[in-house]
């Protein structure tokens, strides 16, 4: 409950502090990098581990606790198959759900939201009710959301030409051109959504597999979104960034790197509808993912276990050998399992898989994530503080306020968590300049880019957490999703089975848990 | 010194010490119309006291017999001390003691007192230096100079450039300063100097430490704003909580807007309680959100079938200051500190969250929903939460903003509920402060039409009751969206809608 004196001074102050930044050196704040243990994840490139000194028998290991390694435990729980050991690298599981929480708030490091499922969705629908997300369905049909994880209106902001416009649609100073174009865009895309291809099946769709093979839509995989767009004469620069921070929003990569085929699944995709909310609502948490994270393996308790880097699995005769390295204990142990489900990202299932032959065209976008806490909520004219703020000039994707699903009255402390795909250069120049930038340095670049939209922000920051994800998500270039590579990862290694959004193309919640409750299904019979 | 010197020191003193000896009058003065309201009754009576109590301090000048400097300069350290903070220091009790009269009198008859002791001290310091007719023509004509000043300064510069607070201790700085002025000059003729030169840099440090950091309590700008006398502001972490005063009308703002002015706001309240509480004979248990003046709680007290009573709002300083202050408890009878009543700090959502009990009868007095954080407070997620703290033969009153200037915004609370089971009944009363305002209870079941009003109601009887319940065309119902957490609708139409009507 801002007043417009509060505001006015704060705006006033914040003037003033911006002519002081002038001359002022770079600030230091409190914080530092944390998380994704890169340095151990590059031991395994080089593959010095100490040789197993003991041995644990066990029905089934799961390797990697991202949201498909933790969808394999829950299935395997609900079919009564509770021998099994869930070896993850940090220390908590998540993955690409990983979050965090401080004294403030908790917030995410990755993945922060899940649009309403698709009915083809049904895993994931399935999940949603058994975790009271949903309960029963509306005079619709469809199902009734739980009203305090549907995210809170505002949804979204978009800071362009000096002010901020409610959605992410650039709506200031746009011609009736560029009008015609978003209107043509998106009936181009609701045609896209509602089509079916010549297999009957839905041109888009989630699950990903599940979508129409029609020669004519699989066509849109070969090239990218920008040449698309370009030969459906969509030149509106409006609208290019538009699709452009949605592909990026997404993928970690823009228009110009991204499949058509991709690009419009963004935007075709989604059939999911709410009896109590519009079809484009989406389930958030403060800390994002990590919600549904926390709640998949809390019933695994010690069956679940961190600081394992795992670095070798291999077929022996009937079993199957997991080495993995306690990082607690400082030694290697070997687990002998009759099944195992390699739910880690196919870069690394190829290095510890013995016999898996590389997946070539395989490409991650490296991201940084930002965790900044601040003790006043930002402001801003034009429209009110949302859920997720973007600046139409900026290289990032904005921020998402960790306190914006919190119930209570005037939190002015908050955790504002900061997107950035770092897709200015090739994904390996970037990873390699990511790892070499200090704290100091990533805050420097973080500061800049918020002082943009917020002058006089850096007074109100008290921490900076950076998050590096070196290989962030699958890049879904042209020819990955329906290319004869991405086949390729689908079938099992023996008693090995896969499960990783990286078999999607696209890396999203709904992809993850599905694969990772088929790859339970497919694991049981080669039990038995 | 030379004697000549000495005798301008001692008659600057009388100078300074009726000008600062006026304005404390004043200061005393003003405080007491400014917040008790009635300025001429005020004045009147302070002034009387304080001249009474000059009338004290004369007296017992004559049992000063040694020493008669050190005493001075004791007694204008004293003053310094009690003049000078007297505003800052009412103005900051004032929220705090349970009978500020008596506060305010004992303040005015000390510095009375002290002020009185001044000239007969002064004019036997001057005794032998002067003759004596021209010790008392000259010590007369400084003082009521001094006078005209400060009656001229206080009202045409230092209210309006400095505010009552500072003007308190900027005298009061100035009362010290003649006293170690006069001490420096005499310094050989005053026993135990050092000691006395050290509580006079002592109160000094105070004054000027209060002079800096005296929060300018009714700033010029926002007593303006109001266009009516600030009494109390306070910014809490929640919110800045204003009182003003006009003649016998008292109002009461939060974040600039009117909750309700002591003309009318029996109207408000008892249309908020009765049209719903009236009905439910066998409510025992009642929860009351918001509301932290207690004016609410206050109706439900009247019926005494009522066993208890909780109330939550989110601010303790604005219950602290309805438990407490004397004004403002007599405005609520009490209410806060009721035996029955049981008052929780918290967050109402959060509350009812975590909540298990059951209540007969819930009312929701929340701000009007002019933000998006307020604006969850009437959202198909809070009114379930309401819902299942709610008996099934119980009610639920909330206040609805106007259905006159903002319809959509009154039909889309009452969709809101309709869209939790709610059965509902929406009603108006006219409350000439707010204007046409509007309420809906909600209840799982309808409730009984038999209206068993208790007695010692203003506005609401058993024949203009049934009529709150009629909408006339230009209120009548709406079709509107329901108001979720997910898409804010109610705010969104309530913008609309005040920003309309705010421009005619």
């Amino acid at each position: 409950m801002k007043t417009r004196r509060d505001f006015l001074a704060t705006t006033g102050a914040g003037a003033a502090a911006l002519l002081a930044g002038c001359h002022r050196a770079s600030a230091t704040y409190p914080g530092s990098i944390v998380g994704a243990s890169s340095a151990i994840g590059h031991r395994l490139r080089d593959g010095t581990f100490p040789t197993p000194s003991e041995t644990i028998e066990t029905k089934v290991v799961i390797v990697g606790g991202g949201i498909s390694g933790l969808a394999v435990a829950r299935r395997l729980d609900h079919h009564g198959m509770r021998e099994f050991l869930l070896l993850e690298l940090e220390h908590e599981a998540g993955g690409n759900a990983a979050s965090g929480r401080n004294a403030v708030s908790a917030y995410p490091w990755g993945a922060h939201y899940v649009p309403l499922p698709n009915e083809e969705s049904t895993e994931v629908l399935a999940l949603f009710e058994e975790l009271g997300l949903t309960r029963g369905r509306g005079t619709n049909g469809a199902p009734i959301f739980d009203e305090e994880s549907l995210c809170s209106d505002p949804l979204e902001r978009l800071f362009d030409a000096g002010r901020w416009q409610e959605g992410l649609l650039p709506q200031i100073g746009i011609t009736d051109a560029d009008r015609r174009q978003y209107e043509a865009f998106f009936t181009r895309m609701v045609q896209f959504r509602d089509r079916r291809g010549s297999d009957g099946r839905p041109a888009f769709t989630i699950p990903l597999d599940l979508s129409s093979r029609d020669p004519e839509l699989l066509a849109l995989d070969r090239i990218t979104m920008a040449e698309w767009l370009r030969t459906q004469h969509f030149d509106s620069v409006p609208l290019l960034w538009h699709v452009d921070y949605c592909c990026r929003d997404d993928y970690g990569a823009g228009i110009a790197h991204v499949s058509a085929w991709a690009g419009v699944h963004y935007f075709a995709s989604r059939r999911g509808r709410a009896a109590n909310a519009d079809p484009d609502a989406v389930v958030t948490w403060p800390e994002g993912n990590g919600w549904l994270a926390h709640q998949l393996a809390a019933p695994l308790r010690e069956r679940l276990r961190g600081g394992y880097v795992v670095f070798n699995i291999e077929q022996n005769g009937e079993d199957v050998f997991v080495d993995a390295f306690d990082l607690a204990r400082e030694r290697s142990v070997r687990h002998r399992a009759r099944g195992v489900v390699c739910a880690a990202p196919r870069f690394v299932a190829q290095r510890i898989v013995r016999g898996l032959s590389p997946t070539s065209g395989l490409e991650y976008s490296p991201w940084m994530v930002a965790n900044i806490t601040v003790d006043t909520l930002p402001g801003g004219n034009g429209a009110a503080l949302a859920w997720d703020n973007v600046a139409r000039a900026s290289a990032s994707l904005g921020y998402v306020v960790a306190t914006h699903q919190d119930i209570t009255l005037v939190p002015q402390q908050s955790v504002l968590t900061h997107y950035w795909p770092l897709d200015v250069v090739d994904p390996r120049d970037a990873r390699q300049q990511a790892i070499a930038r200090t704290h100091r340095e990533w805050c420097d670049l973080i500061v800049a880019d918020l002082v943009q939209i917020h002058p006089g922000i850096e007074e109100h920051i008290q921490n900076i957490d950076v998050w590096l994800w070196g290989h962030g998500m699958i890049r879904p270039v042209p020819g990955f999703i329906w290319g004869e590579e991405r086949a390729r990862m689908l079938p099992p290694h023996g008693a090995v089975v896969f499960a990783h959004s990286d078999m999607s193309g696209i890396s999203i919640f709904e992809e993850a848990f599905t694969r990772g409750t088929h790859a339970a299904d497919s694991l049981l019979p080669l039990l038995a | 010194m030379h004697d000549r010197g000495l005798r301008l020191l001692l008659l600057a003193s009388v100078f300074t010490i009726a000008t600062c000896g006026l304005i404390y009058e004043l200061i005393a003065g003003t405080i007491a119309s400014y917040l008790l309201g009635d300025s001429v009754l005020q004045f009147s009576t302070v002034i009387g006291v304080y001249l009474f109590a000059m009338g004290i301090g004369s007296w017992l000048s004559r049992y000063v017999e040694k020493n008669l400097l050190g005493v001075f300069i004791q007694v204008e350290f004293l003053i310094a001390l009690f003049g000078g903070s007297a505003a800052a220091g009412l103005f900051a009790l004032f929220a705090y003691v349970s009978s500020f009269r008596v506060l305010l009198y004992a303040i005015v008859l000390i510095i009375g007192t002290l002020v009185g002791l001044e000239i007969p001290l002064l004019l036997r310091l001057l005794e032998g230096r002067l003759q004596f007719k021209d010790l008392i023509s000259k010590v007369f004509t400084f003082d009521y100079i001094g006078a005209l000043l400060a009656s001229l300064l206080f009202p045409l510069v230092l209210v309006p450039y400095c505010g009552v607070a500072r003007s308190g201790f900027l005298f009061g700085i100035l009362n010290g300063v003649v006293g170690l002025i006069a001490l420096w000059a005499l310094w050989d003729q005053v026993p135990r100097a050092r000691l006395l030169r050290l509580s006079g840099l002592a109160v000094l440090a105070l004054l000027i430490t209060g002079f800096a950091f005296s929060e300018r309590i009714m700033t010029w700008s926002e007593a303006a704003a109001y266009g009516e006398d600030v009494i109390f502001a306070k910014s809490t972490p929640y919110q800045r909580i204003t009182i003003t005063r006009r003649d016998d009308d008292m109002r009461l703002y939060l974040n600039g807007n009117l909750q309700f002015s002591t003309r009318d706001e029996y109207r408000y309240h008892e249309s908020l309680i009765h049209p719903g509480l009236s009905r439910l004979p066998h409510a025992r248990h009642v929860l009351v959100l918001g509301g932290g003046d207690g004016l609410a709680v206050r109706e439900i007290l009247r019926y005494p079938q009522i066993e208890n009573v909780t109330l939550v709002d989110l601010d303790p300083a604005m219950t602290r200051l309805f438990s407490t202050q004397e004004m403002l408890t007599v405005l609520n009878r009490g209410a806060l500190t009721a035996p029955r009543v049981h008052v929780i700090n918290g967050d109402a959502f959060a509350w009812l969250r975590a909540n298990r009990e059951v209540f007969d009868f819930i009312v929701a007095d929340f701000p009007d929903p002019s933000n998006f954080s307020i604006g969850k407070l009437y959202s198909t997620a809070f009114y379930q939460r309401a819902k299942t703290a709610l008996a099934e033969n119980g009610a639920m009153v909330i206040q609805c903003t106007s259905p006159f200037v903002a319809r959509k915004s009154f039909w889309c609370i009452d969709e809101t509920l309709h869209a939790c089971g709610l059965v509902t009944e929406p009603y108006h009363a006219y409350v000439p402060s707010f204007g046409e305002w509007g309420y809906i209870l909600a209840s799982p079941r309808p409730l009984s039409r038999d209206f068993e009003l208790p007695g010692g109601l203003r506005f609401l009887d058993q024949g203009n009751l049934v009529s709150l319940f009629e909408f006339p065309p230009d209120m009548a119902r709406v079709s509107t969206d329901i108001n979720r957490l997910n898409n804010q609708a109610l705010v969104r139409y309530f913008e609309i809608e005040w920003a309309r009507y705010s421009r005619q």
